[in-house]
């Protein structure tokens, strides 16, 4: 009755980087050899590392950055409409992180400066093809309802083992020190 | 002469009046902004150059108080009293009203620097609101008339001596009157009574009375007194906390208006038991219009030897009284703070213990008690403890001074023996319909109708006095977020739960105020509200999420109904955090918008 | 309670934590009583230097029954002290995020990482995230001083430079101003500016800040991660460190202050 469960099948994960460095992912890469261990566990649905471009169905997302403009808004919402399990991966996605540090100032100031040709001239583009700005950067629990949070700039390779290894057994990921870091 | 040159006389003339004390910062301060109608960094460095005390301090004190300003505010600084019964009495209204008269956004002032418009907490006036203070002081029942009536002096610049006396009249509204406000001793006679039973004798019938605070705590009088005739000190002081900032109290303005002698005799009773020689009146700058008055009485009491040296004859009593004017803080009604403050400095809650009576004004033994409070000590001098103890519940003795306002046909003050039950108090003013009665102002309980068969007494529903009432056309919600704010404006700032509890159940009820809100709103309401009770400093944030707690228990529709049907929204309008980029880039796309997600 | 109750000696002066005995000294709070036998309470605002302030509120512990913070409550012969309970490390939690919601707290680009208090505080009680939405308040960053950076962003009000300045150094540098969550350490000079100010390298108040508010310039990361203060082993495990502390961040560049440390 009680007989330990096999996982009726692979469980689907998507992973995205909004406004972040890619080295959450990085670090997803450093837990080496267990990859294999991971694959023989888990198959991607949207991700970096499938290059597919839109989530379906998934289990588990795992959202890297901050949201800092009008499309991460809309990737987010896609991986929280599909995802049963979303997680903050990483500093960025918890806090808004490096690119928060645009909060102290104005978006307009921001957007002045950026865009000021050496004649003094402001130019905005208004490209459509180009993601309008937020006034600020959000940690993205503050856009979408977020299940587990994963701090680390970036989590260690283990760290994120030992959170992706709990999921997957059905236990409540914890993570303690020394694997417990906000840098 | 040149600026320069005033601006130094000024200051030293005030340095004068205060010896110099930095202590008197507060008093000094109050007396330079009257001068120059602002304290510039540049006053207060010279301030703190006279003072021979570090800069920071002087700003330290002055960022600290609501009424003292850093930039020019205008020649007319007109602030509403934004307590909910203000609100409910339509002040919103006239605030715009007054703002539109001079183009103004709140708090910002005028171009001409003739004139600011702001919100301010309340003012105690809730029975005969809308309030404002203009340049501190007080102007009552404001009405579109009134409003532009107050535009136009303020536009013609007439000196505020010259406007209209009606509208500074402040009235009692005395609508029940009991062994307090119904009796009218001779001047000196509590004082005379008082010691013809000796310090130990005046003791015993305090200790008999079993006298407790009026100001919400309701700790026992006679045993405060004991503690700080008992305490080694080289001065005792006796401070009477006439702060009386919790939403919705408005007694001790009654009481320090026509009862002055009351209090003050009631101030040299407790100097004569505990061996004082300085009392302090706190007197909030709202009730600044009742100054000249005070003083006036004080003076009267100096000339019939009611102060002074050798009290009424007896060989080496010797009493007098200042006032010290608050500048704009409800913490100060804490005692600690109000003693900070007393001292110059931001009204920051100490450590306690020690408590006042052993360390206190100056570090010395302190009484505070409220200006109720010694009210009462005047009864007991005169009829003596047995006869007080006589009155009330056996846990709450004599009787409770209640500020009656809201919805009810006549609000104002009602004194009532301990035990009066909350649907007599309904009935005596008028209240039909009442769906909800805060007890004890902003910190206090939120009474549903299921509740007003219970009584007033420390042990079942305590009062500092505040009784608002609410009837059926009024919104719970919308009561509870206002006192969110009123707390999130006064909080300190000193401890961390209080600091940051405040700010987040402001902000999460100003979320579900817009329709952003969900269940988890509803759940961290009280999950904050649980740790700033058990983990705060003070009073002030332990009590600060009382009436959340209580609202979103017993008015939980009131909030339902302003939930979002998803159960997450973020705090903010997404399309409207794209709105600058979008004006930047000259866009309108469809991309450059984003809806809600459902 | 009178003082003559826990006049010192009598081998009968303990209490318990957690149902455990500590002994303590007459006139010891029980914070300090607790560190010193090993116990750890946390805390945020406290100091074994400067007097107990109490603004923090992390050491929030139930004593017989009532609220209240270790470290300004005297221990007493007898006392029952519920310290480390999952419902008070539940509410420190919520202080924690209180306290970074409030800042900006970006840990990755802070020296003080690694030998930050609040941070190995958030560590200790498994903080994952802050949880409430951040302020992003706009705060001053003043670096005109030539030794030392004074960045409010990271600012937790516990007011150890204030004390530490006035207290220690005599000198009365910072003082916190204004009210509530405007509330902002300000430090005493005409131009409000740190260069401007009495602060010197060797003051206590220039190396007390238990974040990364006030920190030596020219130092950077100078310790690897892995060998900072709180990577070897919690803060919860260190108490003997917090006991005795003096100064988490040796300026190993700023020789000048190295020299004048003491103990």
């Amino acid at each position: 009755m009680n007989a330990p469960h096999e996982l009726p099948q692979k469980l689907r994960i998507a992973t995205t980087s909004l406004s972040g460095c890619f080295g959450c992912h990085m670090s997803l890469l450093d837990i080496d050899e267990r990859l294999l261990e991971l694959a023989t566990l888990v198959e991607f649905d949207r991700s970096p590392i499938t290059d597919i471009k839109h989530c379906g169905p998934c289990d588990v997302g795992l959202v890297e950055g901050g949201v800092c403009n009008a499309e991460n808004v809309e990737v987010l919402r896609e991986l929280r409409r599909n995802c049963k399990v979303l997680v903050a991966f990483g500093a960025c996605a918890i806090t808004g992180g490096l690119p928060a540090q645009r909060n102290n100032r104005e978006v307009t100031q921001c957007l002045t400066q950026i865009y000021r040709t050496d004649s003094g001239e402001v130019a905005v583009p208004n490209d459509p093809e180009l993601p309008l700005l937020l006034d600020k950067v959000y940690p993205i629990n503050e856009i979408v309802r977020v299940d587990y949070f994963l701090p680390g700039c970036p989590p260690s390779g283990d760290t994120i083992w030992k959170f992706l290894t709990d999921l997957l057994t059905g236990r409540t990921p914890r993570i303690e020190h020394p694997l417990l870091k906000f840098d | 002469m040149s600026d320069a040159s005033e601006l130094h006389d000024l200051i030293e003339q005030v340095l004068q009046r205060y010896q110099r004390r930095p202590d008197r910062l507060v008093q000094i301060l109050h007396d330079i902004q009257d001068g120059l109608g602002y304290l510039s960094d540049a006053t207060i460095a010279l301030l703190a150059e006279r003072l021979q005390i570090s800069y920071a301090q002087v700003r330290s004190t002055r960022d600290f108080y609501a009424f003292f300003y850093s930039e020019d505010r205008g020649q007319y600084r007109i602030l509403f009293s934004d307590n909910v019964t203000d609100r409910m009495a339509g002040n919103q209204a006239l605030f715009q009203q007054m703002l539109d008269y001079f183009n103004l956004q709140p708090g910002k002032v005028s171009r001409d620097g003739l004139v600011s418009v702001d919100l301010t907490s309340c003012t105690g006036m809730c029975d005969q609101g809308p309030a404002i203070l203009v340049n501190e002081m007080a102007i009552t029942r404001m009405t579109p008339q009134r409003v532009n009536q107050v535009c136009a002096l303020v536009s013609a610049g007439v000196p505020l001596a010259q406007w209209p006396s009606g509208f500074f009249a402040v009235d009692d509204n005395i609508r029940r009157a009991d062994c307090l406000l119904g009796a009218s001793p001779e001047p000196g006679e509590s004082i005379r009574a008082a010691i013809a039973r000796g310090r130990e004798g005046m003791l015993a019938e305090m200790k008999h009375s079993n006298l407790r605070g009026r100001g919400g705590a309701g700790f026992t009088t006679a045993i405060k007194w004991e503690a700080c005739r008992n305490a080694a000190g080289e001065q005792r002081y006796i401070v009477c906390n006439g702060d009386e900032g919790e939403p919705g109290t408005f007694k001790d303005r009654v009481l320090l208006q026509s009862y002055a002698g009351r209090v003050f005799e009631g101030m040299v009773i407790a100097a004569y038991t505990v061996g004082a020689q300085l009392g302090l009146l706190y007197l909030r700058a709202e009730y600044r219009y009742l100054r000249p008055r005070l003083e006036a009485f004080l003076a009267g009491m100096r000339a019939q030897n009611l102060l002074g040296k050798d009290i009424v004859g007896v060989s080496g009593f010797d009493f007098d009284i200042e006032i010290h004017l608050g500048a704009g803080a409800y913490i100060c009604g804490e005692e600690t703070a109000l003693i900070e403050s007393l001292e110059g400095k931001a009204g920051k809650p100490r450590v306690r213990p020690p408590f006042p009576v052993a360390c206190g004004y100056l570090n010395q033994p302190t009484v505070v008690n409220n200006v109720e409070t010694l009210c009462k000590a005047t009864e007991i001098a005169i009829h003596g403890g047995a006869w007080y103890e006589a009155i009330g519940t056996k846990q709450s003795t004599g009787t409770k001074v209640l500020s009656v306002s809201g919805d009810c046909a006549r609000p104002g003050i009602y004194e009532y023996a301990f035990g009066v039950r909350i649907s007599q108090v309904l009935e005596d003013c008028g209240a039909r319909n009442a769906i909800a009665v805060q007890v004890s102002g902003a910190s206090g309980a939120c009474l549903s109708e299921r509740e007003l068969g219970r009584r007033i007494a420390f042990e079942d529903v305590p009062t500092a006095g505040s009784f608002m009432i609410f009837d059926k056309q009024r919104d719970m919600f919308e009561v509870a977020r206002n006192f969110a704010h009123f707390f999130k404006h006064e909080s300190c700032g000193f401890c961390t739960p209080c600091r940051g509890g405040t700010a987040l159940i402001s902000s999460m009820m100003d979320k579900i105020a817009e329709g952003r809100g969900t269940q988890y709103e509803m759940n961290e309401l009280l999950r904050l509200q649980a740790v700033m009770k058990t983990s705060s400093h003070c009073g002030l944030g332990q009590t600060a999420g009382n009436a959340i707690a209580d609202t979103v228990q017993k008015f939980r529709p009131a909030y339902e109904r302003r939930l979002a049907q998803t159960d997450f929204v973020p705090a903010f309008d997404l399309d409207a955090a794209l709105a600058k980029a979008r004006h930047l880039s000259g866009r309108d796309d469809a991309h450059a918008h984003l809806g809600e997600e459902v | 309670m009178s003082d003559n109750l826990n006049s010192g000696l009598d081998s009968t002066a303990t209490f318990s934590i957690d149902g455990r005995r500590v002994p303590f000294e007459a006139g010891q709070t029980i914070l300090q009583a607790a560190l010193a036998a090993g116990v750890y309470i946390p805390h945020l605002c406290n100091h074994p230097d400067l007097k107990p302030h109490g603004s923090c509120k992390m050491c929030t512990v139930i004593v017989n029954g009532r609220n209240g913070s270790a470290c300004t409550a005297r221990a007493m012969p007898g006392l029952e002290v519920e310290n480390d309970t999952p419902a008070l490390n539940d509410r420190r939690r919520v202080l924690l995020q209180m306290l970074f919601v409030e800042g900006n707290h970006f840990c990755p680009g802070c020296e003080k990482s690694g030998n930050c208090q609040l941070q190995a505080l958030a560590y200790d009680l498994e903080m994952l995230a802050p949880h409430f939405r951040h302020a992003f308040p706009a705060r001053v960053v003043d670096a005109s001083h030539p030794d030392i950076w004074l960045d409010l962003n990271r600012c937790i009000m516990c007011e150890l430079c204030v004390r530490a300045s006035r207290d220690l150094d005599g000198k009365s540098v910072f003082m916190l101003a204004g009210r509530g969550t405007n509330s902002r350490v300000v430090v005493n000079s005409p131009s409000g500016l740190l260069k401007d100010s009495a602060l010197t390298i060797d003051d206590r108040a220039a190396h007390i800040c238990p974040v990364g508010a006030i920190l030596p310039k020219r130092v950077g990361y100078a310790v690897p991660i892995g060998e900072r203060q709180f990577d070897q082993a919690t803060i919860g495990h260190q108490v003997d460190y917090l006991a005795k502390r003096t100064i988490p961040i040796r300026p190993v560049a700023a020789e000048t202050a190295a020299a004048t440390e003491g103990n």
